[in-house]
């Protein structure tokens, strides 16, 4: 398979509906706005019989015989005890009488949809995850591993009372902002590993198309149904255990959990999936 | 693979001692107040069919008999289950006085998954989702009016790849 | 402590459909830890829904039950505002019971 000349031609793609869409800009001032568009709509046309929405349900969009597994276990999904897990941990005050709800907007309910956010005091990209664990440690607790079960829980009660809430992220009029998108897309677009795939590679070139034995997800929504019940893993993960696999998978070394580079990532994907609803927690093979 | 039989090694000492029925009665909360149409379905844990191998042989322990493939048996499994932990098998049926209804998948370790009894009054309908080792056949038994009638569906069970 | 049985059961005139999601972890006795040990088997054996007495269904459960178990079943009868009782009892002689009403 010749791996090189899809890339191309979705770079070439992305160029050519950007030239389309303005004619006026500078070729070398990127504009999210344009490319997140352009993202959608290769998508949208690529998958004629899919609804905008359903990008969201990944795999399950791309084939009748999954979404039947997946409708028929959704009816009663098994993140049900993952995500009262997690209500009772967002609910339950720290050791100093604080709790999440002090750290963030409309004390911490449907606000997921604006995650990650660009912090301009910080110069950086503040994911969920991220402001979760700087919460706690504001409060004089220990911060949860990225990775591990209580952070899913815990994300995936805050995406369950985002539900329906399409993603608005925002970035601001400062280039750092940009740069950090324009960050993320690189890596996005880049190969890495002995497999030498991009993220690109499985989820712009072949969505629906079988990786072995698994359906590929369409990047557009892909981080919408986060944290994911995965039934590989018997329980919920978060994006940063999703992030760490993936890249393990493809065989490269894995970057820290919330490293830049991953949060950079999760901002681009985030942002090209702006409109489209949270669905979060997800299912997942 | 080895598979312990200490869990199922203390269960039948503990049946043999009498404290087996205590254990599954608890204080009470499981009867076995079962009406006589009842005597087909064993009223306790069927221990020997969950041990047998073959599906063939926990049939023949549950039952005794044989059963017939029956087009009136609708068994619902998928082609390629997305994952072999968490497979969504249903059944349901047209047939008249069922009284139990058995999953078996043939390559499991043991084929027996589970059954199901149907007291008069409940519906010969049963969805659950079951653990598959490998591509083999799902099998559905119901008994119905004292016979055996079955339906199988090849399921495709994949090693998985790397995620959606 | 919270029970381990989540129960939908909602009648719809004739018939009352029931759903049970339960917490457990239905170990085969198959699988291996990271440390190369094989993880005993626990797993519910029977699980029975009582209806005004008698029981209405009755699984009986081996080691290729998933994890986290669902059933679905329905009865003819149950009316809205009536107790299910739904108890289940695994290898360990573990059991856990709920009483859910009919929607």
């Amino acid at each position: 398979m010749n791996l090189r000349s899809p890339i191309h031609l979705a770079s070439a793609t992305l160029a050519l509906a950007l030239a389309t869409i303005t004619p006026t800009v500078a070729a070398d001032t990127p504009d999210p706005m344009a490319e997140a568009k352009a993202f959608r709509n290769y998508f949208v046309a690529k998958f004629p019989n899919v609804k905008p929405e359903d990008f969201v349900n990944g795999p399950y969009s791309m084939n009748k015989d999954m979404r039947r597994q997946w409708e028929e276990k959704e009816q009663f999904p098994p993140y049900e005890f993952s995500l009262d897990m997690g209500k009772e941990m967002f609910g339950k005050p720290f050791k100093n009488g604080k709790s999440y709800a002090d750290c963030f907007p409309n004390q911490g309910i449907g606000i997921r949809q604006n995650y990650p956010s660009f912090d301009a005091k910080e110069g950086k990209v503040i994911t969920l995850e991220l402001a979760l664990n700087r919460c706690r440690e504001a409060n004089g607790e220990l911060p949860l591993s990225y990775v591990g079960d209580e952070m899913a829980a815990l994300t995936a009660y805050m995406a369950f009372t985002s539900r329906g809430k399409p993603f608005d992220i925002k970035i601001p009029d400062d280039p750092r902002a940009l740069e950090a998108y324009q960050n993320g897309k690189r890596y996005f677009y880049t190969r890495r590993g002995q497999l030498n795939f991009s993220c690109a590679t499985c989820h712009v070139q072949n969505p629906g198309e079988r990786m072995r034995a698994e359906i590929l997800a369409p990047a557009l929504g892909i981080l919408n149904a986060m944290p994911i019940y995965r039934s590989e893993w018997g329980g919920m993960g978060t994006i940063s255990r999703r992030l760490v696999t993936c890249n393990s998978q493809i065989r490269a070394v894995p970057l820290e959990p919330q490293a830049d580079e991953y949060r950079d990532l999760e901002y681009y994907l985030s942002y090209v999936s702006n409109g489209l609803p949270i669905s979060g927690p997800g299912s997942r093979p | 693979m080895t598979t312990t039989h200490d869990g199922f090694a203390a269960t039948r000492r503990l049946i043999l001692k009498g404290a087996g029925v205590i254990a599954l009665t608890g204080v009470g909360v499981i009867s076995f107040n079962m009406a006589p149409a009842f005597a087909a379905a064993n009223d306790k844990y069927p221990e020997d069919a969950f041990k047998q191998k073959r599906a063939a042989d926990a049939i023949k322990s549950l039952y005794g008999r044989t059963a017939q493939a029956s087009d009136k048996v609708k068994l619902d499994a998928p082609e390629i289950a997305e994952n072999g932990a968490v497979v969504p098998i249903s059944v349901s049926t047209t047939l008249a006085e069922v009284t139990s209804i058995a999953f078996l998948a043939s390559e499991n370790p043991n084929a027996l998954a589970a059954v199901y009894r149907i007291p008069p009054g409940t519906m010969p309908n049963v969805a659950n989702r079951l653990k598959m080792a490998k591509t083999c056949d799902v099998t559905v038994i119901v008994e119905a009016g004292g016979k055996l009638y079955s339906a199988t569906k090849e399921v495709k069970v994949t090693v998985g790849g790397c995620g959606g | 402590m919270a029970s381990t049985i989540r129960v939908r059961a909602i009648s719809s005139g004739e018939i009352t459909e029931v759903q049970v999601l339960i917490q457990h972890p239905m170990d085969s006795g198959f699988v291996k830890d990271a440390k190369g040990e094989i993880i005993p088997p626990h797993f519910i054996q029977q699980l029975a829904f009582e209806y005004q007495g008698r029981n209405v269904f009755v699984a009986d459960w081996g080691t290729a039950i998933s994890k986290d178990p669902y059933v679905k079943f329905s009865f003819k009868g149950g009316n809205k505002g009536d107790d299910l009782k739904i108890s289940w009892v695994d290898n360990k002689g573990e059991t856990d019971t709920t009483t859910a009403k009919i929607q």
